[in-house]
């Protein structure tokens, strides 16, 4: 099982986004992917699900050119947790986590392993409590977990989430990042955008950093995770510290 | 189970809705004498049961499409009616009356489904993929006032008063003296759009959660937009070509059953198509029944009826905004 790219370019507008970058993600591991604003993260991410083309070069998954896959199969291997909340009807919460079911159901509605799936994501996710509540009326916390659940319902084998942290108040940051790194530990593979480096130190097994669309670094966190590589991707003097519980801190200090 | 229930006493109102519009009008039909060979058993025959058909073909139609374009713009204010769709139709109409095409029967049907068409894909094509309720509501008035200064154009330039009459009496809708012919040309047409419209039902779920989210879980969006464009502008097309402008019922109906469906656009499809069909068939027949010189027409009732109905949906909506 493995997801990767080759030789991956992205044009949008005229605009160069990704020129020419290879690199290759492990299952059972979270890889957080990290970078300054515009420095392609979402459009790699767009490129791993399938939602955007690139022009050049290609991704695959076990071996299988990924835009060879039929959508429905793509989308029972691949789940993604968009960026921004999105819930538009005013539908209750164990209808929201039924549709990641979506990509497996059969033509007649849910059979009882789709059932089953969707309440295991709601425990793992804290929802259960939530299941006959609106979604759109919950807070932001309570959706972020909910909109989580709805794509570990649909058991994944690669699990991707941009900026799931955006919003989150710190308790619920963590509460995520756990629930990432969980899933990740059953043999599944994860892949996060970040911002917050310290959560993105907490977290991360393997971390890729991008730079106006080429790869900056990759590798093992403590390979990547130092002041002088996020000190080229963000521009920033970062000091690498450790908390008095022996948790990474990383702090940006000052603009270079 | 809900929803079993839900269509299943929609479906018994709307048999005996239909059985209302059988018997009334300026005479009362008692049913006991339905199947006579007398004058009772012709109107029955041949005015009655094809108006009830196509009244209810076309109410199914224009509440499958609201609810069907309300789920695919993710926009609760979304209606053929609203945003252009019936009146690039009616312009499509009006252009082969205009010609004197109504001498071949079928091509009116035929510019009007083009109309729906073109309206529904200019539509999907403006405002359909930035889900952007701005956006969208101004494309949608753009082309309905578009469609509708053309369709004016049409009326004055129009080669004799004769047919500046037949122009706007077709353009304010009603299904007096329909024919088994508008039934036979309008209800397959309408059919077929409403099982393009059920087609798009899980993928309209989908949507729910956003483009980018559907998309993930394979949704393939240009297939749903085609579908979504064809079936609209099947149905739309069908329905105002036979009886003209019906406007608001698209708006309304998902509206009244979206609380007892769970919401969900795929939930909401079936008994909008049901308490579509129900609203026109006893709005039809409370249009015959009201005691007045000549016969309101049904076109005007429901815009009376539907556009009230607008202005509380946009108090509440602002109400729950603000």
């Amino acid at each position: 099982m493995s997801l990767s790219f080759e030789a991956m370019s992205l044009t949008l507008r005229g605009r160069k986004i990704l020129s020419e970058i290879s690199g290759r993600f492990q299952p059972g591991k979270v890889t957080v992917i990290l970078g300054a604003n515009g420095a392609g993260k979402s459009s790699l991410l767009s490129c791993l699900v399938g939602l955007r083309e690139p022009q050049g070069g290609s991704v695959t998954l076990d071996d299988r050119p990924l835009l060879s896959l039929e959508n429905r199969e793509r989308g029972r291997l691949i789940g993604l947790l968009p960026q921004r909340p999105d819930i538009h009807w005013n539908v209750d919460v164990k209808t929201i986590v039924g549709l990641g079911r979506l990509p497996h159901a059969g033509r007649w509605g849910m059979s009882a392993t789709d059932h089953e799936a969707v309440a295991k994501a709601m425990i793992a996710t804290d929802c259960t409590g939530l299941a006959d509540r609106q979604a759109m009326r919950l807070s932001g916390g309570e959706q972020g977990r909910v909109l989580l659940a709805r794509v570990l319902a649909g058991e994944p084998q690669w699990l991707l989430a941009d900026e799931p942290l955006a919003s989150l108040d710190p308790a619920h940051q963590f509460d995520v990042l756990d629930r990432l790194k969980n899933y990740a530990k059953s043999g599944n593979g994860v892949i996060v955008v970040l911002h917050d480096l310290t959560q993105a130190a907490r977290i991360a097994d393997n971390i890729m950093v991008l730079k106006e669309g080429s790869i900056l670094a990759a590798g093992p966190r403590e390979e990547v995770m130092t002041a002088e590589v996020m000190g080229q991707a963000y521009g920033v003097e970062v000091q690498i510290t450790t908390s008095s519980t022996g948790e990474p801190l990383v702090v940006p200090v000052r603009r270079l | 189970m809900k929803a079993i229930r839900l269509n299943g006493l929609l479906a018994i109102a709307l048999v005996a809705g239909m059985l209302l519009s059988l018997a009334a009008g300026k005479v009362w039909v008692a049913p006991s004498t339905w199947w006579s060979d007398d004058l009772s058993g012709l109107i029955i025959m041949e005015l009655r049961i094809p108006r009830t058909i196509l009244g209810a073909a076309i109410g199914a139609g224009l509440g499958t499409a609201g609810a069907a374009m309300q789920g695919y713009l993710r926009n609760p204010l979304a209606d053929p009616g609203v945003f252009g769709v019936s009146s690039s139709a009616a312009l499509g109409a009006v252009t082969s009356l205009y010609f004197g095409f109504a001498m071949t029967p079928w091509l009116l049907p035929v510019f009007a489904l083009i109309g729906a068409g073109i309206g529904m894909g200019l539509l999907a094509l403006l405002a359909g993929r930035s889900g952007s309720l701005i956006l969208f509501t101004l494309a949608g008035v753009i082309i309905a006032s578009l469609a509708g200064s053309l369709t004016s154009l049409m009326i004055s330039l129009a080669p004799t008063p004769f047919a500046t009459t037949e122009i706007v009496t077709w353009l304010m809708g009603a299904l007096t003296d329909r024919s088994w012919d508008d039934v036979k040309l309008a209800v397959p047409l309408i059919v077929i759009g409403m099982v393009f419209l059920m087609a798009t039902g899980r993928s309209l779920d989908a949507l729910t959660l956003g483009e980018d989210a559907a998309r993930s879980m394979g949704v393939n969006v240009l297939r749903l937009q085609w579908l979504a464009v064809i079936g609209v502008g099947l149905t739309v097309g069908a329905s105002v070509a036979a009886a003209g402008i019906i406007g608001f019922v698209g708006l309304i109906v998902p509206h009244l059953v979206r609380p007892f469906a769970d919401h969900r656009p795929s939930a909401v499809m079936l008994p909008s198509a049901l308490a579509g069909a129900l609203l026109i068939v006893v709005a039809d027949s409370m249009v015959r029944i009201l005691p007045s010189v000549s016969e309101l027409r049904l076109g005007i009732a429901m815009a009376l009826l539907g556009a009230p109905f607008f202005m509380v949906l946009l108090f509440k909506m602002h109400r729950e905004l603000a």
